[in-house]
């Protein structure tokens, strides 16, 4: 016990006195939060508009200012003719170009078809698609006001209610991806550097020729970045509570026991990458490459799961950060206990179980 | 009991079978009849008293490390069996590394914990404590402790090699292993090394040693020349240079390099090899004396001539069993 002790306090004397390392450890989830937070955001806000109406009637107008008036658009241009759509495009003045035929409300009162075109900036396809759709629905309701006034005995409305996240906030996604994200990284690449740092300095050679036992090797290792990950979970939560207003919506005591386990999970796949590795760079490089891409791309934390042709979603099924963040969405967004990611837990316990007996059983006591 | 025993060891490195060999041991040639041997390979033998200070004594890269990694347990031979303290390296490893102390040949201590730190950790990790063992560290111990604040990466390469040491005994092991300690240290500071080798030996502590310097090989109890993975000989340094078969003159002249050409192109010459400023050369004495070598060399025009007759080292006996 006392040998343990002192191999756990020799490891956080590594660690701290590498004060670079540390604060990038520490720094990392803040910064990666505020990032995501409020620079990298695909939420349409304040997009701008030019609006080309030939005839400035009512209806125009009314459309125009319902559409300033949303907190998704600004109407920063009026034009008046055809050719000055191109050149806003080009020099980047507006994303969206909003074309008014000829006589708009005339034609719509006399024949009861008008015709309004959207032009979108696409560079951008995602957001592009977001606000068109933003556009047509300020567009359909005014429609809706039209047509109160008259009664038209079919009508098909439908309600769109945004469940879990009805302000859609981007923050409701990438909390949970970036906990993924952040605990794969400290934890799977800190713990294998560490121990491999051993094979490449040769200290490993004067620990393998002592009676440490290498369960203790491994347990050490791997305490301080459990207490560093916890460190970095609780930083996440309270950023994303108090900074982003993302609400725990379900236990926060699920939470934390789902947390723990994955931490638990990327601690093996950490040991597993030190048993294959001999080098520093050759660590850093699978746990950066090997792991973090495959976290970012897979997991369903940027790039949608279901929209992954199929041989993709299957490999998606091998990465842990896939069911955790998974989980993470049901507790903490969806607010459902720990019966509703009974799935995701038994596959992240399944995983544990395999990664810590490979490892375990590869870990060299030679050095061969 | 013998505190290192080794039969027939052998290890190689080569990927592939048929490719060169590569490590320790030697390959037995084609006309080779000694032994019949399922490996083909002729491995290493040797044994070392307890309380004995035994030298490996051979050029880099001629399978000194492999041996001591295959005795501290590191490292599988490929054939053969080794104890150490009586206990099997293969199977008894667990024991083995509860007796034995190990100084790897580069600086393995952690460069960013202090001296202190360093020793404490590795005298808890060997269950014991600096007080316990204080009495066999001491002398070492006390030359690095007005510094036992400062980081083991910011020592000079002597007091690099002191920390070490202790590091390594802290436990009190039985057997130390010291691989080329004193590689990369100073004169003084390698003497004063040697001087607490003496010290431990006194303490009934067996080392097993090993250095490329030739000039150590005599601060040894008994040593073994080692090249190419294979053992030249094993004996004491006043055995291995008694053994010495031919007289040995130092040859000097006005112009070296042409006479270590000359030299080597006499036909009564054994063998010839620049030392320093001088060119230590054997040949064939009933044939030759040295009046008759120094008018040879004179009608080949060296001037300033000088030979006289000189001591053998380990070195020259290394230069000699090599080539053979």
């Amino acid at each position: 016990m006392k040998q343990l002790l002192s191999f756990v306090q020799k490891e956080f004397h590594h660690i701290l006195r590498d004060k670079t390392t540390m604060m990038i450890l520490l720094l990392m989830p803040i910064i990666q939060i505020i990032l995501f937070g409020f620079a990298i955001t695909t939420e349409v806000k304040n997009t701008q508009v030019a609006v080309l109406a030939p005839t400035n009637d009512e209806a125009t107008q009314r459309i125009t200012d319902k559409i300033n008036a949303s907190a998704y658009f600004d109407v920063v241009d009026r034009i008046h003719n055809t050719n000055e759509i191109l050149p806003i495009f080009r020099d980047a003045k507006a994303k969206l170009v909003v074309v008014f035929e000829d006589h708009f409300a005339e034609k719509l009162r006399h024949t009861g078809t008008a015709h309004i075109q959207l032009i979108a900036d696409a560079t951008d396809p995602n957001a592009a698609t977001s606000f068109s759709f933003y556009a047509n629905n300020i567009i359909m309701d005014y429609q809706k006001e039209l047509m109160a006034q008259k009664t038209n005995p079919y009508q098909i409305r439908p309600e769109i209610k945004m469940l879990y996240n009805p302000q859609m906030l981007g923050a409701f996604n990438f909390v949970p991806g970036v906990l993924g994200m952040i605990m794969i990284l400290i934890c799977a690449m800190m713990t294998s550097i560490s121990i491999v740092r051993e094979k490449e300095k040769g200290t490993m050679e004067i620990l393998l020729v002592s009676p440490m036992k290498p369960i203790y090797i491994i347990l050490s290792k791997i305490t301080p970045y459990f207490v560093l990950s916890c460190v970095n979970f609780a930083t996440i939560m309270l950023l994303s509570v108090y900074v982003l207003k993302v609400p725990i919506a379900g236990s926060f005591l699920s939470l934390v026991a789902v947390s723990l386990l994955y931490i638990f999970v990327s601690l093996s796949l950490g040991l597993l990458v030190s048993t294959l590795t001999d080098s520093q760079q050759a660590a850093m490089l699978i746990s950066g490459m090997g792991l973090m891409i495959p976290v970012m791309l897979l997991s369903g934390m940027i790039f949608p799961i279901e929209n992954m042709p199929v041989p993709l979603q299957w490999v998606s099924n091998i990465i842990p950060a896939k069911w955790y963040i998974s989980a993470v969405k049901t507790i903490m967004i969806k607010g459902l206990g720990i019966s509703a990611v009974l799935k995701e837990v038994s596959v992240l316990i399944l995983m544990s179980l395999v990664l810590i007996g490979i490892s375990l059983k590869k870990f060299k006591i030679r050095l061969e | 009991m013998l505190a290192i025993e080794v039969k027939n060891i052998a290890k190689n490195y080569s990927s592939e079978k048929s490719g060169k060999f590569i490590g320790l041991g030697k390959p037995f040639s084609d006309n080779d009849t000694r032994v019949d041997s399922d490996t083909g390979i002729e491995g290493i033998s040797f044994e070392v008293k307890k309380g004995e200070i035994f030298g490996i004594i051979g050029p880099d890269g001629a399978g000194k490390t492999t041996l001591f990694r295959i005795l501290t347990t590191l490292l599988l031979p490929d054939q053969g069996s080794a104890r150490v303290n009586g206990f099997d390296v293969v199977s008894e490893y667990k024991s083995i590394r509860n007796c034995v102390g190990y100084m790897p040949g580069r600086f393995s201590l952690y460069q960013d914990l202090t001296v202190e730190e360093n020793l404490n950790f590795f005298a808890t990790v060997f269950n014991t404590t600096i007080e316990e063992n204080y009495e066999l560290i001491k002398d070492i111990y006390q030359q690095i402790e007005p510094f036992k604040n400062r980081r083991a990466g910011k020592l000079s390469g002597g007091m690099k090699q002191k920390l070490a040491l202790s590091c390594a005994l802290i436990h009190k092991p039985d057997v130390l292993f010291l691989d080329e300690p004193t590689t990369g240290v100073d004169p003084v500071s390698r003497k004063e090394f040697w001087g607490m080798l003496k010290k431990l030996k006194d303490q009934g502590i067996t080392i097993l040693v090993s250095t490329p310097y030739m000039d150590e090989a005599s601060l040894c109890d008994r040593i073994a020349l080692i090249q190419n993975g294979q053992f030249l000989k094993i004996d004491t340094p006043k055995d291995i240079i008694s053994q010495y078969k031919n007289k040995l003159w130092a040859v000097k002249s006005d112009t070296m390099y042409k006479l270590l050409n000359d030299l080597r192109a006499n036909e009564l010459t054994k063998n010839c090899f620049a030392f320093g400023d001088k060119h230590h050369v054997s040949m064939d004495n009933d044939k030759l004396t040295m009046d008759k070598l120094r008018e040879e060399l004179g009608t080949l025009g060296h001037k300033n001539l000088d030979i006289r007759e000189i001591e053998p080292t380990i070195e020259d006996c290394f230069m000699q069993l090599s080539q053979v």
